[in-house]
């Protein structure tokens, strides 16, 4: 089975670009599944259950998603060799800008849209500067200059990616990116073992506990304090 | 690329000036570091420093040696980038059918315009050219370059996208004025003498818009018909891409007949999907496409031509007519007379 995470900033259109890179797929005979990682909510199990495609979601709720992420890919990658897919693909929301669920050795593609501004590609970290391909959408709702501008950012933070332009309405682009994913030599069986490109932050502080009250006194573990320039030297 | 890691910060960026960009996107502030080489500059970062920006030292040194061979490949390139002609060899339609011609080249400087009905193919016609199709696409259209097998960067290198694209819905989304937004463009392109650039394509763009407007402009607040000369002026002049799609041109607030050889003096390819009989007709030659298929290549023919000079002088009347409501005068029926124009 071929293995891909996708993972891109909400509404960036992961979705679908994913569902027309299925239609190509299955042009090809090649069965396709995917899971879906979100936080609180997601009905686009929905989407992919209408189009015919074997889905599974996970909620990561209180958690960090990309932690949840990694906690449960091992689990995922079984029910998709269960499932007797060629090619499973799990897609997670980037929320915070600062975690990546890529998996060394596992491709990786990250979703980002022209819409989000040219000083996206500084601000988004390891999500799109460890991808081995960026899928750029929404190009045909701003102008060529702003396409090509946000093109060039995006080559300057991740000079070794694919940069490719994907409409994911039109489905532009999705079956020249098909052709760059499933690779019939590769069989992932399990991913124990294997480690994340970029490590996720360390965040355990009382407020990952279900702490509310607001003061110094109720602030335990891994804290920080914002530097405003003022503080006593 | 040993070397690199063996120069210093200051000699890097006296050799390579464009490294500033990738420094600044990166957000590597290598200010005080410039007799440090990039390891040394890079290993200043503690542990925790690392950890609390997400920086990947390592990534960081190889990318830099990616980046500066695709920059210097790019500004290499610019001169001999040039695309004569762009070659279709037939493929076949939805249905496996071969389709209706056997081989259509267009040369730089013409124009040929694409009709069909929505759904009927063109998105998939142009993103056969956009990848250079090689028999590789559900259409199994192989794609020639100056009449060869294209080189393998018009697929992937991000600075050599063979397809700009003028679209119908497309806006401008930065918040900048206009003079602010064509530097930017010029930066990203690594142009040299920008002013000239700026002044050019002001120029340009004022000379396609029905109403004028100036470099202090927000990008934001041009009308419709601004835009498009903006966009069209930027794209001619500024764009790399030897081919140039556009999707409809509306005709309010701009002259499209300028606007169309504005990019076809700037040596691009252009091919248009529109069923404007006006544009469609201004074209060489047309692309009728069916069930995913190009099912036919017409030629203008002449009686088209004759037909196409009557239908401008319609055009105008209408323009005129707006201008003058534009500028509060009443309408006549003298106005309406066609021959008049």
């Amino acid at each position: 089975m071929n293995l891909v995470t996708v993972s891109g900033p909400p509404s960036s259109g992961k979705t679908s670009v994913i569902l027309k890179v299925i239609e190509a797929l299955k042009e090809r005979d090649i069965s396709v599944g995917v899971v879906k990682f979100d936080c609180l909510y997601t009905d686009d199990d929905i989407l992919y259950e209408r189009a015919g495609v074997p889905v599974k979601k996970g909620l990561s709720g209180s958690l960090c998603p990309d932690h949840y992420f990694v906690s449960n890919i091992e689990e995922v990658v079984k029910w998709g060799i269960r499932e007797d897919l060629d090619f499973l693909i799990t897609e997670s929301a980037g929320l915070c800008n600062r975690c990546s669920p890529y998996i060394k050795d596992i491709k990786s593609i990250c979703v980002i849209d022209n819409l989000s501004g040219i000083n996206t590609p500084k601000k988004i970290g390891p999500m799109l500067k460890a991808a081995d391909i960026v899928v750029i959408t929404k190009g045909d709702i701003v102008s060529q200059a702003e396409r090509e501008v946000f093109a060039s950012r995006v080559n300057s933070v991740n000079p070794k990616a694919i940069t490719m332009h994907v409409n994911g309405l039109t489905g532009q682009g999705a079956f020249e990116l098909s052709t760059l994913l499933y690779d019939e030599m590769e069989d992932v069986e399990t991913v124990q073992g294997r480690k994340l490109r970029f490590p996720m932050p360390s965040a355990l502080c009382s407020y990952c506990l279900g702490e509310t009250r607001i003061g110094e006194a109720y602030q335990l573990g891994n804290v920080r304090k914002i530097k405003l320039g003022d503080e006593d030297e | 690329m040993n070397n690199i890691k063996n120069m210093t910060i200051g000699q890097l960026q006296q050799k390579y000036p464009f490294i500033i960009n990738y420094f600044e996107e990166n957000r590597l502030n290598v200010e005080g570091f410039e007799d440090k080489t990039l390891v040394e500059y890079l290993d200043h970062f503690t542990e925790e420093e690392k950890e609390e920006w997400a920086i990947d030292t390592h990534k960081l040194l190889e990318d830099l040696s990616s980046y500066i061979s695709q920059m210097i490949e790019f500004l290499g390139l610019k001169d001999d980038n040039k695309v004569e002609s762009l070659t279709i060899l037939a493929g076949t339609d939805k249905d496996g059918e071969v389709e209706g011609f056997k081989e259509l080249t267009i040369h730089k400087s013409e124009i040929v315009s694409i009709v069909g009905p929505t759904g009927s193919g063109k998105s998939r016609l142009l993103a056969d050219i956009e990848w250079t199709a090689q028999k590789d696409t559900p259409t199994g259209r192989t794609i020639l370059i100056n009449g060869e097998i294209p080189d393998k960067k018009w697929r992937f290198s991000p600075n050599n996208k063979l397809v700009a694209q003028l679209s119908q819905n497309m806006n401008f989304v930065m918040d900048l004025t206009v003079e602010e937004f064509i530097r930017l463009h010029a930066e990203s392109r690594m142009v040299e003498n920008v002013e000239r650039v700026v002044e050019e394509i002001i120029e340009a763009a004022n000379k396609l818009a029905g109403e004028k407007f100036d470099l202090t402009t927000p990008i934001t607040s041009l009308s419709g018909g601004q835009s498009r000369a903006l966009m069209i002026a930027d794209t001619a002049i500024l764009s790399s891409s030897p081919i140039v799609l556009i999707d409809e041109i509306e005709n309010a607030g701009i002259d499209r007949k300028k606007a169309l050889n504005l990019l076809v003096s700037s040596d691009k390819i252009v091919l248009m999907a529109t069923h404007d009989p006006i544009l469609a007709l201004m074209a060489d030659k047309r692309i009728v496409i069916k069930n995913g298929g190009i099912e036919r290549v017409i030629e203008t023919t002449e009686e088209e031509k004759e037909v196409l000079s009557q239908l401008e002088k319609l055009d105008n009347v209408i323009q005129n007519m707006r201008n003058d409501l534009r500028k509060g005068l009443t309408i006549t029926k003298e106005k309406f007379l066609i021959d008049k124009q």
